[in-house]
């Protein structure tokens, strides 16, 4: 049929109406799709089909987009390290200088830390094993404060995971999907992270606004918080694992308590992504390191704490004691070290982690602490001496159960 | 006789659109210039505006829903978040239009940026609602001068397509 014979051929609608009609339709799926957004749950689900899709591709476009200019950002550096190499070098000297002291504190603190957890049989959170990614995207808008990392679900990540940088905390995950994940950053308007002041413990939240510095929020006590003092996780609620670095307490200038955050110090071009879900992960992981653990000889009488032992009855005789445990011992004999080859697990027990765990394995601290410092390293002494109130010169019996509790 | 062919809606929506999504991905990559990121400008804004002034078009407004859902998806914002915030601006340019056809290149500015700002506040009071916690003045305010500054880019197309279509002189 021809227009001229349609009868409403003669009809004309103004154009700006049926762009009118046009707009409402489009509003009214916008403000649908808007009202409907569940974002804010940071579930799942919730992070929709068509943002995966969407993520699935833009991580590999925009990686490949931001090849050459990583290429540019690399050949600068090249430059700039020529050229300011001679007092970089000099820096560094005298850097190295100042850390060979920390280190050697750091190894007294950390075996006397050691010795510590030994005696008090405390428990310690396993290292948590971490996948590296490279961020390709960012947003960095008022109302969205994401990045766009090229790892994902087939690497284990989830949605709730931590996300580090070299200096501190970024974010969390919200969506993952093959070969992408998306992190909400702690300076998103979204983002609620639990922290807690590390000078006082003083807990509060810190909310994003978008801006670079995130609000401390729902601070109490008198003076909690002084300018400079450092920031932490607090671990409340099972989110995040307690006392990675957030950074550090400003008073802002709308007189408000904010945070400079640690991970600015760096563009977060490469992060770590903690495959940390909740502290049922942490006991869960307990429970498989307490099933890895070899018994110990049950005829081997347990070490004593700091106590000389009386021999044997049959000592007098010149009989040779079976144990060394049940050798006079002097007191000054570290306790971790005298029980360490009966009960701490062999490297081979350790959990085969597939991916990097945060803190660094044994192998690679240094050797200046020693046979001790390096059987002890990342793992605790175990509860093999524990704290004895009522010890007594007189021999233990020679049967003792295995310990019930092996610190983690 | 170019001018002479009807306008084809791919060149004067099509391609600016095409344009506004590349550039928005393009700023959205981690650079850095002297230790500062890149500004993050709302480049559909500019269509979204321009296409109101130039003429009133039924696919304008699902090409402004589209950008807008991309800008969500892109940025990881509220689903629908852009997409209203653009979708009024384009309808309040569209209500104005009469009023604004002609005017001089600063007046023109000045509604560019209260079209702007209309947006922003939009997205403001949107992911107020939405997040229960009000955005950084400061930070809105740097997105605001960000995407003020592309008016030229507007006024290109406003200048290059509002007398293009024979249909409409």
């Amino acid at each position: 049929m021809a227009l001229r014979e349609n009868p409403f051929g003669e009809l004309k609608v103004p154009l700006a109406w049926t762009a009118g009609v046009a707009l409402v339709v489009a509003l009214v799926v916008a403000l649908v799709l808007l009202f409907s957004d569940r974002r804010e749950t940071f579930q799942n689900e919730a992070y929709g089909a068509s943002r995966k899709m969407t993520d699935a591709i833009a991580a590999p476009v925009t990686g490949v987009l931001a090849t050459p200019g990583r290429w540019i950002g690399d050949g600068i550096d090249g430059i700039r390290g020529y050229f300011f190499a001679v007092s970089e070098n000099r820096r560094l000297k005298e850097e190295l200088r100042e850390m060979r002291q920390w280190q050697a504190t750091a190894l007294n603190l950390r075996d006397t830390n050691d010795r510590y957890k030994a005696l008090l049989g405390l428990k310690t959170d396993p290292p948590i094993p971490m996948v590296a990614a490279r961020t390709v995207s960012e947003a960095r808008g008022p109302f969205s404060n994401t990045r766009l990392a090229n790892s994902g679900s087939e690497k284990g990540i989830k949605p709730g995971n931590p996300v580090m940088s070299e200096n501190g905390l970024v974010g969390r995950i919200i969506g993952v999907t093959e070969g992408a994940s998306r992190i909400l950053l702690l300076t998103d308007i979204a983002s609620r992270t639990p922290v807690m002041i590390d000078r006082t413990n003083a807990r509060a939240i810190l909310a994003g606004d978008g801006g670079p510095n995130p609000r401390l929020e729902y601070l109490r006590g008198q003076d909690p918080v002084k300018q400079g003092d450092r920031i932490v996780t607090s671990g409340d609620g099972g989110v995040l694992p307690r006392g990675l670095p957030v950074g550090v307490a400003v008073k802002g200038l709308d007189g408000r308590w904010r945070a400079v955050l640690a991970s600015d110090a760096a563009p977060v071009d490469f992060v770590q992504i903690m495959l940390f879900q909740d502290f049922s992960q942490l006991s869960a992981a307990a429970a498989a390191e307490l099933n890895r653990m070899p018994v110990p000889p049950p005829a081997s009488p347990p070490p004593t704490v700091g106590v000389t032992a009386a021999p044997a009855p049959n000592a007098a005789a010149g009989a040779t004691p079976a144990t060394g445990a049940a050798l006079p011992r002097p007191s000054a004999t570290p306790p971790a070290a005298a029980a360490a080859p009966a009960v701490r697990p062999s490297a081979s027990a350790q959990p085969a982690a597939k991916t990097t765990p945060r803190t660094a394995p044994a192998a690679q601290r240094p050797a200046a602490s020693g046979q001790r410092s390096s059987s002890t390293a990342r793992q605790p002494a175990p509860k093999a001496a524990p704290p004895r109130p009522q010890a007594s010169p007189t021999p233990a019996p020679a049967q003792q159960p295995p310990p019930l509790e092996v610190p983690y | 006789m170019a001018g002479a062919r009807p306008l084809a809606p791919w060149r004067w929506i099509g391609v600016p659109l095409l344009q506004c999504l590349i550039l928005t991905v393009l700023f959205s990559l981690p650079f850095r210039i002297f230790g500062l990121p890149l500004p993050e400008p709302i480049f559909p804004m500019v269509p979204a505006f321009a296409w109101a002034i130039i003429r009133p078009s039924m696919l304008a407004p699902f090409a402004v829903l589209l950008m807008g859902l991309f800008l969500d998806i892109l940025w990881s914002a509220p689903m629908g978040l852009w997409a209203v915030s653009l979708l009024l601006v384009y309808g309040a340019a569209l209500v104005g239009r009469s009023m604004m056809a002609g005017q001089a290149f600063p007046v023109m500015w000045v509604w560019y940026g209260g079209a702007t700002a209309l947006a922003l506040g939009a997205a403001y009071l949107f992911s107020m609602v939405g997040a229960h916690a009000t955005a950084d003045p400061l930070a809105v305010g740097w997105q605001f001068l960000a995407t003020v500054i592309l008016f030229p880019f507007a006024h290109l197309l406003i200048d290059r397509f509002e007398d293009a279509d024979v249909r409409f002189r």
